[in-house]
C-alpha cells in the first residue's frame, strides 16, 4: 500500500499537479533518499517507453493500412508468383538447401527413432509442469520478518516453496517427491508463521510423493486430525477443494474431478480442473465431506485448468513400502470425518493449521 | 512481375536490363520531383511522418516503394521480403522522425535506399542467401549507426510488448486507457465498471507497478 502511495506521489509530481510547498517537500525527500530518486527516474522511463509503444503499434497500423490500399491499387505487386514458374523458380533457388535438409532429416529421424526406443520410459512430457514455487529475494525478507522471534532455527534464505500436509499427528507430512528432490534441507511452517526442520524419510518418483518428517524438538504433536484419507476412487465431476502455498500465505481453491486418469493415462493420478500456481505442489485435495482424495503435482504447461493430482490411495501404497523397506516407523492415518458436515469456510479453518508451506534449499 | 521457367537466377542480362532500365525510369522522373521537392518539403514530410499522417505515409511509399522493390527482387528476395523490409525502414524513419533530433543531410530517396540496402544485405546474411550485391545505381549513405539505435529499439519494443501481454485483462486496457488514450479516471472507471474513480485509480496503479516489475526484470536482463 505504502508503494501505492509513493507512485501515486510520484506520478503527481511528473505531471506538476502537486502544490509549490508539497513540490518542494518532495523534492526534498527524493534529494536526500536515492531509493525515491531511482523511483521517479524509473516511472518517467516506464512512461515514456509505454508511450514511444503506444506510437509505434499505431504507426505500425497506418503503415499496413496504406501499404494494403497500395497493393489495391497495384503500386506494391501482391505476394508470390503463381503457378508453375514459381515451383521450378523456388526449386532452383532452394534446391541445394533442399538436399541438405533431406538428408540431415533422414540422419535425424533415425537417431530419434533409436533414441525414443531407449528412452521411450525416462522421458518426462515437456508440457508437464512442477508447481514448485521458485522464491525471489524479496519474498524471502517477508517469510523472514514474519517469523515470530521465539522460534528456531531460522531458515537460511530458502530457494523453493511447496505445500505438504499431515498425515500424522506425531509429525509426519506428505509433498511430492519433485518438491523434496529439489531441497538440501527442509523447512516447514505452518500457518501461524512457525518454522520447523524436517527431513525425508521416503519418495516415490512413480506417484511423485514423498513423506517428511518433522524432527525439530520445538514442534508439538498434534491430535486429531479432523480429516480421512480415501482408499476409494473419486468420481467424475466430484467437487472438490485444495489449500496451498503459491504465495507466502495459504491460498484456497476449488475446482472438479475432471479426468479419471492423470497426464497420458497415468492411473495412479486424477485429472482436475482448479486453479493452482508454481508452490501449490503437495497440496491436499479434499471432496465436500473432508476427506483427502489426491495431492496436487503437476499442470499442463499449455492447456488451460489441466492439473494433475496424486491419488490418495498411493499413500497407503507408500506406507506399505515404507515397512516392507524395514523402517521401524508407524505412521498412523488419520480416519476422522471432523469435517463432514460443515460449511466450506468452517472446514478451511479447520484444515488450515494442518497445510504446512514446505521451503528449502 | 513473372518469372519464365528456367529464369532464375540465371538469365541475368535479360533481368539487369529489364530492371535497370526500370531504375533509371524511376531516377529519371525522381530528378523532375526532386527539383520540385526541396529540403523544406521533405522537412514537413518528416513532421508530418512523426505525427503519424496517413497521408505522409502514403506519399512516401509511392516516391520510393519501386525502386526498393526492384533493388530487392534484384539480389535474391521475393516481393514479401520487400514490403517487409520497406515496412522497417519506415519504421526506423518514424524513429528517428519522432526523436526529433533527426537532419536529413542527404537527400530523403537517399537514406532510404541506404536503409533498406542495408537492412536487407543483413537479412540475406542472416539466411545465408548472401552474394554480391547486384547495385541499382542509387547513391547510399553510412547508416550504421542509425540501425545499430534501431535494434535497441526493436528490442525494447518487444520487451514492452512481452510485458503488456503478461499483465493481462483488465490491466492492458486500464493502463491503455489512461496513460495512452489520456481518459479521466471518472470516465475509466464507468467504462470498466468500478464502483468510483478512487477505485478504478488504486487498480491502474498496482497495474502499473506490476508492469514495472515485469518490464525492468527483462530490460535489466536485456542490458
Amino acid at each position: 500500500m505504502d508503494e501505492l502511495l509513493l507512485i501515486e506521489a510520484v506520478e503527481r509530481y511528473l505531471k506538476g499537479e502537486m502544490s509549490p510547498k508539497e513540490r518542494t517537500f518532495f523534492e526534498e525527500i527524493r534529494k536526500n533518499n536515492p531509493s525515491v530518486d531511482q523511483m521517479v527516474v524509473e516511472h518517467t522511463f516506464l512512461l515514456h517507453e509505454l508511450d514511444k509503444h503506444a506510437g509505434i503499434k499505431a504507426y505500425k497500423h497506418s503503415l499496413n493500412e496504406v501499404e494494403s490500399k497500395l497493393t489495391d491499387e497495384g503500386l506494391i505487386s501482391r505476394s508470390q508468383l503463381k503457378g508453375k514458374a514459381r515451383v521450378v523458380f523456388l526449386w532452383k533457388k532452394y534446391k541445394r538447401s533442399i538436399t541438405v535438409a533431406a538428408s540431415i532429416a533422414g540422419i535425424i529421424s533415425i537417431a530419434t527413432a533409436g533414441l525414443i526406443v531407449a528412452y521411450t520410459k525416462k522421458v518426462t512430457d515437456s508440457n508437464k509442469e512442477d508447481l514448485v514455487a521458485i522464491i525471489d529475494t524479496k519474498i524471502k525478507d517477508g517469510i523472514r520478518s514474519r517469523q515470530p522471534s521465539k522460534t528456531l532455527p531460522v531458515p537460511p534464505t530458502p530457494d523453493y516453496r511447496a505445500t505438504g500436509f499431515l498425515i500424522d499427528g506425531k509429525g509426519f507430512i506428505v509433498t511430492n517427491a519433485h518438491v523434496v528432490n529439489r531441497m538440501k534441507t527442509i523447512y516447514v511452517q505452518n500457518n501461524k508463521g512457525e518454522y520447523f526442520t524436517a527431513v525425508s524419510i521416503y519418495t516415490d518418483p512413480n506417484t511423485d510423493l514423498a513423506i517428511l518428517k518433522i524432527n525439530d524438538t520445538a514442534f508439538r504433536s498434534v491430535s486429531n486430525l479432523p480429516y480421512s484419507i480415501k482408499k476409494a476412487n473419486s468420481n467424475l465431476g466430484e467437487q472438490i477443494f485444495t489449500l496451498g502455498y503459491p504465495r507466502n500465505e495459504i491460498v484456497y481453491g476449488q475446482g472438479y474431478v475432471s479426468a479419471k486418469s492423470g497426464n497420458e493415462g497415468d492411473s495412479t493420478a486424477y485429472q482436475l480442473s482448479v486453479s493452482v500456481n508454481p508452490g501449490n505442489s503437495g497440496g491436499p485435495v479434499l471432496n465436500r465431506n473432508g476427506e483427502i482424495i489426491g495431492i496436487i503435482t503437476s499442470k499442463n504447461r499449455t492447456a488451460d485448468g489441466v492439473v494433475f493430482a496424486a491419488k490418495s490411495k498411493n499413500i497407503y501404497k507408500l506406507l506399505e513400502a515404507l515397512k516392507k523397506g524395514g523402517d521401524t516407523v508407524t505412521i498412523k492415518l488419520p480416519t476422522n470425518a471432523g469435517l463432514k458436515g460443515l460449511d466450506r469456510e468452517q472446514q478451511v479453518e479447520k484444515m488450515e493449521e494442518f497445510v504446512f508451506m514446505v521451503v528449502g534449499n | 512481375m513473372i518469372f519464365i521457367p528456367g529464369s532464375g537466377k540465371g538469365n541475368p542480362s535479360f533481368l539487369r536490363f529489364f530492371f535497370l532500365s526500370f531504375g533509371l525510369q524511376i531516377s529519371n522522373k525522381r530528378i523532375n520531383i526532386y527539383q520540385v521537392n526541396t529540403f523544406e518539403q521533405e522537412k514537413q514530410l518528416l513532421e508530418g511522418l512523426a505525427l503519424n499522417d496517413r497521408a505522409v505515409i502514403e506519399a512516401i511509399y509511392r516516391d520510393n516503394y519501386p525502386m526498393v522493390q526492384a533493388f530487392i527482387l534484384n539480389n535474391n528476395g521475393n516481393t514479401d521480403e520487400a514490403r517487409d523490409i520497406f515496412q522497417e525502414t519506415m519504421i526506423v524513419l518514424f524513429e528517428k522522425a519522432v526523436s526529433g533530433s533527426f537532419e536529413l543531410n542527404c537527400q530523403l530517396k537517399t537514406y532510404i535506399y541506404s536503409v533498406c540496402r542495408r537492412l536487407w544485405l543483413k537479412r540475406l546474411q542472416q539466411l545465408q542467401r548472401y552474394h554480391n550485391p547486384v547495385e541499382n545505381g542509387e547513391e547510399t549513405v553510412s547508416v550504421e549507426e542509425e540501425l545499430e539505435v534501431h535494434e535497441k529499439h526493436n528490442t525494447d519494443f518487444s520487451i514492452m510488448e512481452n510485458a503488456l501481454a503478461r499483465i493481462g485483462e483488465p490491466c492492458k486496457s486500464l493502463l491503455d486507457a489512461y496513460y495512452i488514450q489520456k481518459k479521466s479516471m471518472q470516465d475509466i472507471a464507468s467504462d470498466f465498471g468500478y464502483t468510483n474513480a478512487d477505485n478504478a485509480k488504486t487498480q491502474k496503479y498496482k497495474c502499473l507497478l506490476r508492469l514495472k516489475k515485469l518490464f525492468f526484470a527483462q530490460y535489466k536482463n536485456g542490458q
